[in-house]
């Protein structure tokens, strides 16, 4: 066979229809891992708490790509030999539907007898001319849209060929490129793009510039330099929560996002508001509201009565009625380094088993606690560390569960002395100027978690998403079928007229359309119907 | 009035299954009474069928002369005669489906008033709407075909889910959470309901189909209600006909999902959970489309996959709802 002919036979095999089909349920079948492992493309804890619960397994299943299913050699190189098939088999398809669309319809076979939809109709002689027969009948298809030729005319039997539908594999092979389009936009957005996070909390600002992403997530050809200048400042976080139906108590109705804008380093703002189905669309990126929690303001004061910490702190929320867990980091403070944990329950009750707990989203009854760790909060070693995990090990609890003193509790505007005199710490009261005491209501500013996007192509992807349904549409709808409507003169001066079709594709009413066909060519020749 | 809306709709669905368990037993009834006329019956109507349909190819519209006239008769093709039954079962239980329907219908819609959206936020009021929408599609589809001896098939399936979602799945009204508050909540959720429903039937008509195959390969063996119904090959043809509409559904529902997961998640794909069942079930209708056009993969192989990718259906929204971990977590229990 020589190289050239394996090559032939290789390629002839990979764009086989068998083929096709074989790699398209090997996708649906590779796809499932994906959805039983968590993935670190759409859920990266999911995959660290995989690691721990299944120390073993995990390693074996990172090894053969399980957590990265959808990226993974295996998975692309399904997905690849589908395209080079479905390429294979779409290319000489098109240079020969192109030839199909410009010629015209084919002989009329010679016995339409074994034919689908095969009718005969036996007319008496000098009712109807051959000749008249055929024109009407020429008439009638080209009325319902079909390409017809005539046969016959110079001598022989009189017949006229017609065939429509070619949008149907015109509509096969837009479905087919569209595929190929949506592919290729995708893999270009996820070059040329990114995703960002940011935390802001309200009355802080953020500036459109890599450093200050919390996290950033580049496409493979990322540059810099789209990344336009723009400000973005939060003025306000409105959360809404049901207060009156008990089944769902506070449950979110509404989360509103306060936001100003300010392009090209102007001072004049442009007011926005970004809600959960509401992006924000600024500057060639768009910005998502994707979470929300409480930041408590807190000052650190060391030993010395100097300020060691005043900041807002976000704190990640653990459940619905937003306990949420946050950590502080006092590097500065004198003489040791502080570290604390803590839990924030905007409204604070005790459980039935004595655990404190949140009871309800908003600021109703807000209170901190925090453990206090004292030592080497391990800043120094140069290891990036998260803002909101806190290293013991090199630290003493003075605070705490295994300390002496109780953790620390503590409600808006209160100051706590930290144990072994240390400094103090202060939970600030944020609450507008002239705010009853009792309403604290305000107290506690808050946080939106923004995901900041730029996808160059995902315009482009919808386009082609569209074109695939139309394509799709159209070739699965628009039957593609042959008709011949042939007149046989006998001997007798008798005629008889013969219709009979052609699917090309599946055409489940073909048999149908050629007997309307021969039905209305009678009635339009007068051949009136018994009934 | 919301706990009247509540109360009046739990009462219409539960007198829904109440009478779609009447007509479920008059569907079986049903094909119960065909399986014993079909013994009665010398040679098999479907057998008989299959055979007209294998002569309608060559048969020909015999025109005869008239006396004194002109005049042509155009005979439609030759029709063999039909066994005549008395399907008195089946037109007793498919007017109970109506009914059914219909108050199930009001059932649907108290609820929604009760929540004061489209009742399909969470997996019980799911359960509702798809079912109200599958038997819906089932009844509108016999103005096309009389595809009713899947009554059984349909009214059982409904009952089943009804059943479950109403006791396994019940939820309170809830006001719907910020991220379902969207226009396409409505059509992204209604479109994939309605592949659904066309998935639901051609898995019917694929079992229907097999269950005829092997009737006619083992002449011995086999339902004998099966001789009463469409030959194999045209259960093949209904089935990709009405499978064919469920995949334009699901194509529409999957990009209607990309583009409100890129306004509410701020990307269009991101292989969540339900996103890869989605893609999962796309590509195994592909498969099937594909598959009528490979030799050796028509009948009863295609069949096979319309089974599986409505399994995958299934799958998709009791499993991966339920246990698997993802983006879509508005089952609400």
């Amino acid at each position: 066979m020589g190289f050239v002919g394996y090559l032939r036979f290789f390629w002839r095999q990979l764009t086989s229809m068998r083929t096709a089909l074989f790699l398209l349920l090997l996708l649906a079948i590779a796809a499932v891992p994906g959805s039983l492992v968590p993935q670190r493309s759409s859920d990266p804890n999911g995959v660290l708490q995989y690691f721990t619960n299944n120390p073993t397994l995990a390693p074996v299943l990172d090894s053969v790509q399980g957590f990265d299913v959808y990226s993974s050699a295996w998975f692309s190189a399904i997905y690849l030999l589908l395209f080079v098939s479905l390429i294979g088999c779409v290319v000489p398809r098109t240079l020969h539907h192109w030839r199909a669309l410009r010629s015209k319809p084919p002989k009329t076979p010679a016995r339409l007898e074994r034919l689908e939809g095969f009718t005969s109709v036996d007319v008496a002689a000098g009712d109807v001319t051959a000749t008249a027969a055929i024109e009407s009948a020429r008439g009638i298809l080209k009325k319902s849209g079909y390409r017809v030729r005539l046969f016959g005319a110079d001598g022989g039997q009189l017949s006229v060929s017609a065939e429509r539908g070619y949008l149907r594999e015109t509509g096969n092979l837009v479905f087919h490129f569209s595929l190929i389009g949506v592919l290729i936009s995708v893999g270009i957005g996820g070059g040329f793009g990114y995703s960002g996070q940011k935390v802001i909390v309200e009355g802080d600002s953020f500036a459109n510039v890599l450093l200050s992403y919390e996290s950033f997530l580049p496409g493979r050809f990322f540059d810099e330099s789209v990344l336009q200048p723009y400000r973005l400042s939060l003025d306000k976080f409105t959360p809404t929560y049901e207060q009156d139906n008990p089944a769902a108590m506070g449950q979110p109705i509404d989360y509103e996002a306060d936001v100003t804008t300010y392009e090209n380093g102007s001072d004049v703002g442009t007011p926005a508001v970004i809600k959960v189905n509401d992006p924000l669309r600024v500057a060639g990126s768009d910005v998502y509201l994707l979470g929300n929690g409480y930041a408590p303001v807190i000052t650190v004061r060391d030993g010395q009565g100097n300020v060691a910490f005043s900041d807002a702190v976000a704190f990640l929320p653990q459940d619905a009625n937003l306990m949420s867990l946050g950590v502080i980091k006092v590097p500065d403070a004198l003489p040791e380094q502080i570290g604390m944990i803590g839990f924030f329950y905007p409204s604070l009750a005790e459980s039935a088993d004595g655990q404190l707990v949140s009871n309800f989203p908003d600021l109703i009854n807000p209170t901190l606690s925090l453990r206090v760790f004292t030592g080497d909060l391990g800043l120094d070693a140069g290891i990036p560390r998260s803002v909101y995990s806190l290293a013991t090990d090199n630290m003493t609890e003075v605070a705490g569960r295994t300390a002496n003193t109780p953790a620390i509790e503590l409600v808006p505007g209160q100051t706590v002395d930290l144990p072994g005199g240390i400094g103090t710490v202060t939970f600030e009261n944020r609450s507008p100027a002239g705010t009853p005491a009792s309403d604290l209501s305000q107290s506690v500013p808050r946080f939106a978690s923004l995901d900041i996007h730029r996808d160059p192509s995902q315009g482009w992807v919808l386009v082609f998403a569209l074109l695939v349904l139309a394509g799709l549409m159209t070739s699965l709808f628009i039957p593609r079928r042959r008709v011949w409507v042939k007149a046989v003169e006998k001997e007798d001066g008798s005629l008889r007229l013969e219709y009979a079709g052609l699917a090309r594709g599946e055409d489940p009413v073909l048999e149908k359309a050629v007997h309307e066909i021969a039905e209305r060519h009678s009635q339009q020749l007068g051949l009136k119907l018994l009934p | 009035m919301t706990d009247f809306f509540v109360s009046s709709s739990l009462i219409a669905i539960w007198s829904a299954m109440s009478v779609y368990t009447l007509a479920f037993i008059m569907f079986t009834l049903d094909l119960a009474k065909r399986s014993a006329s079909a013994q009665a019956l010398p040679t098999s109507a479907a057998d008989a069928r299959s055979a007209a349909a294998s002569v309608s190819g060559t048969s020909r519209a015999a025109a005869s002369r008239a006396e004194g006239g002109d005049t042509i008769v155009l005979d439609k093709p030759p029709v063999v005669a039909k066994p005549v039954y008395r399907y008195k079962f089946e037109r007793i239980a498919f007017a109970l489906t109506v009914v059914a329907w219909v108050v199930h219908v009001a059932g649907v819609v108290l609820r929604g008033l009760a929540q004061g959206h489209v009742p399909w936020s969470n997996m019980f009021e799911f359960s509702l709407t798809a079912t109200a929408i599958i038997v819906g599609v089932f009844i509108g589809v016999q103005f096309w075909q009389n595809l009713k001896f899947l009554g059984a098939y349909i009214t059982g399936f409904s009952l089943i889910a009804l059943g479950v979602g109403t006791v396994n799945f019940y939820t309170d009204v809830r006001p719907l959470p910020p991220a379902l508050q969207s226009a396409w909540l409505v059509i992204h959720v209604f479109v994939a309901v309605l592949g659904t429903s066309f998935f639901a039937l051609g898995a019917g008509l694929s079992i229907t189909q097999l269950l005829q195959a092997r009737r006619a390969s083992s002449k011995a063996a086999g339902l004998k209600f099966l001789q009463t119904l469409p030959g194999a090959d045209a259960l093949e043809n209904l089935a990709y006909r009405v499978i064919v509409v469920g995949f334009v559904f699901w194509t529409f529902t999957l990009i209607a999902g990309a583009v409100w997961a890129e306004r509410a998640w701020g990307r269009y794909w991101g292989w969540d959970t339900k996103e890869v069942w989605t893609f999962i079930i796309w590509t195994i209708f592909a498969g099937y489309l594909h598959a009528r056009a490979t030799r050796g993969w028509r009948g009863g192989r295609s069949a096979w996959l319309a089974i599986v990718g409505f399994g995958a259906v299934l799958f998709n929204f009791t499993i991966v709802n339920l246990f698997f971990k993802g983006l879509h977590a508005y089952s609400g229990l």
